[in-house]
């Protein structure tokens, strides 16, 4: 089953991030190789007023849609600018809002992102906000409009894995919006793993941008991706803390 | 402020326990999974300097980790000479008998022209210390007139107030880096004669103000070559500790300003050898996994070609040190001599062949209200 956020439709549940790659020509292999259809592009990273901007220019292929992020920005009021000049300058009004005001473990605001997530959706963004692992904070964010929450896994950049697990998957459970989970996945089981629990996707960067071979690792990516969701929908046995009784509590009620 | 901080410590005290640092202390260091300003010492400890290659090896990891395989890159921009301070250290200082210049608006745009025509979108406006001559009033019209130009905009000048740091960011300043030069007072008496500059705890606040501004990066450094080394890093990473949990929104920078020769007669008194620089840089990078570690052109070709892969994270490249030396294209007397004398294209090349992506931009004046 295909996943879809707002007007577009997904084949691929991998999303993956256009940072800290040794080339363009090389994350352009990986993007390629993961088969993902949506990157995330930070604005600070890509020139608004060139028209050939190198590191777009990678990214030009019909199967792939490009996510602005807001990356470096500490305010709503910062991030509303920054996406507008966006919006026009790249044509699309997707957006991967991140606000943190944090420069060292990049943490996102929670009252900024939702200030600027419910003026972003009046002005006709499809929003999708990365956020703490907060299940409030994600209800607030539906409330406003956003087409998605992107809950952090662990800290960006930390390859650690699920460390928020426990309130992702009430986020998951409440959530009526798509759940991608982003920041903190290191290795393909953990992608799979957010999947098996029932993340509509997931975004990667740091884990494939710096593997010695990030087109290998693009590929286990999207194998990982496809396998979680396969799980997921096969629904799988639950593990069990507690052993199952041989004799039936209630038998009794059937018996003469 | 920092000053109330830095005086709990005793500068001997600092030094003998870094200089009794075992191997275990060094065993224990590398593989933890985090860093305490204990451990810092212990890094920068002549007992670390037998563990190079694996210091190397982490630090490798830990900054691709962080920030990939990426390099920034950078372009000084010397507006002006002119300067009241006597470093004895440096080029510019006012007994010295150099030709003193102050770029005019159309000399800037000439020097613009030039540097836009490498291709940078990241530039660090430079002065002397003369604030009649190169004050404020002289800042504000600069920044305003290269804002249209360039991605970030850092300066590295005299201290200003923290309302002034707050003006400027306001019209498109993002970084400014402050040296302290040394974190030894009595020292940093020795060094700065009887100047503006002489007031140690004026200048050891400055990063305090920039905190307060809410400026975007605050770099830091001490000078090598001032100093012992390894003491007066201690006292940076102290610092640099303080600014972070302080001031949680400003990014922090480290530079690496090895004293080079100049005009003038000084000879560094504590000499720092590549090898030992290598340890120091590294040693930054294990201890702080996500400050920003600069190079600039003092240091050789091959020292720099190779700390691309060690923890640096941005670069100067082509660097000139004379004002108006971009548009003139001349190389005449400068604040110290350059080292690297490539074009940033010859760098760029490098910076490739490294396996590393050279990175024009990455902030944009659409950034920052």
């Amino acid at each position: 089953m295909s996943l879809i956020i707002a007007d577009k439709t997904f084949n691929s549940r991998l999303f993956l991030g256009t940072g800290k790659f040794s080339s363009n020509k090389i994350m352009e292999e990986a993007v390629l190789a993961s088969g993902t259809e949506l990157v995330t592009v930070a604005l600070k990273r890509v020139d608004l007023k060139k028209e050939n901007d190198d590191l777009l220019k990678h990214l030009k292929h019909p199967s792939i849609n490009i996510l602005p992020n807001t990356s470096g920005v500490r305010t709503a009021e910062e991030a509303v600018f920054a996406a507008q000049l966006a919006r026009e300058a790249l044509e699309t009004n997707w957006l991967k809002l991140e606000i943190h005001p944090d420069p060292k473990y990049l943490m996102p605001d929670p009252f900024e992102t939702l200030k600027a997530a419910e003026k972003l959706v009046k002005l006709g963004f499809v929003v999708l906000p990365y956020i703490h692992a907060d299940p409030v904070l994600a209800k607030s964010l539906e409330d406003a409009g956003v087409a998605a929450v992107m809950p952090l896994g662990s800290p960006i950049g930390s390859n650690k894995g699920l460390k928020a697990k426990d309130f992702i998957s009430i986020i998951i459970e409440q959530s009526n919006v798509p759940v991608v989970v982003d920041a903190g996945i290191g290795a393909p089981s953990h992608a799979a793993e957010a999947l098996e629990m029932g993340a509509d996707a997931v975004l990667v960067n740091t884990s494939v941008a710096v593997a010695s071979d990030p087109v290998s690792a693009a590929k286990a990516y999207k194998m990982a991706v496809i396998a979680g969701r396969l799980a997921f929908e096969a629904g799988l046995a639950r593990e069990s803390d507690t052993a199952e009784p041989s004799s039936p509590l209630t038998k009794f009620l059937s018996e003469e | 402020m920092f000053l109330d901080v830095l005086e709990k410590y005793d500068w001997n005290k600092i030094k003998q326990d870094i200089y009794s640092k075992t191997e275990k202390d060094v065993l224990l260091a590398l593989n933890k999974p985090k860093r305490d300003l204990e451990d810092f010492k212990t890094l920068v400890s002549p007992a670390a300097f037998p563990y190079l290659e694996q210091m190397a090896k982490l630090s490798n990891k830990l900054t691709q980790k962080r920030f990939g395989k990426i390099i920034q890159l950078f372009i000084p921009l010397y507006l002006s000479n002119y300067c009241v301070n006597e470093c004895v250290y440096c080029g510019f200082n006012c007994h010295n008998d150099i030709e003193r210049i102050i770029l005019d608006e159309e000399q800037i745009l000439n020097e613009v022209e030039a540097i836009k025509s490498y291709g940078f979108e990241h530039i660090l406006l430079v002065t002397g210390e003369a604030p009649s001559i190169a004050g404020m009033e002289y800042f504000e019209r600069v920044i305003k007139l290269i804002k249209p130009y360039f991605a970030l905009i850092s300066m590295e000048v005299q201290p200003l107030e923290a309302s002034e740091y707050i003006k400027l960011k306001k019209l498109g300043l993002n970084t400014v880096y402050i040296y302290q030069e040394t974190y030894n007072k009595e020292s940093y008496k020795k060094f700065h004669g009887k100047t503006k500059k002489s007031d140690f705890a004026y200048r050891l606040h400055t990063p305090d103000r920039l905190g307060k501004a809410e400026m975007h990066r605050i770099g830091i450094a001490n000078l090598l070559g001032l100093e012992d080394w390894r003491t007066d890093a201690f006292f940076t990473a102290l610092h640099l500790k303080y600014l972070e949990k302080k001031y949680w929104k400003s990014k922090c920078s480290i530079s690496f300003p090895r004293l080079r020769p100049h005009k003038g007669s000084f000879k560094p008194e504590f000499s720092i050898s590549d090898a030992e620089l290598v340890q120091l840089i590294t040693a930054y990078r294990i201890f702080d996994e996500e400050v920003e570690l600069s190079i600039s052109v003092r240091e050789s070709r091959k020292f720099r070609d190779n700390v691309v892969k060690l923890g640096i994270t941005s670069m100067s490249a082509g660097s000139k040190t004379k004002p108006g030396a971009y548009a003139l294209n001349y190389n005449a007397l400068e604040q110290f001599e350059v080292f690297d004398d490539r074009t940033p294209s010859e760098v760029v090349d490098m910076i490739k062949s490294k396996g590393y992506e050279p990175v024009w931009k990455d902030w944009g004046y659409y950034m920052q209200l």
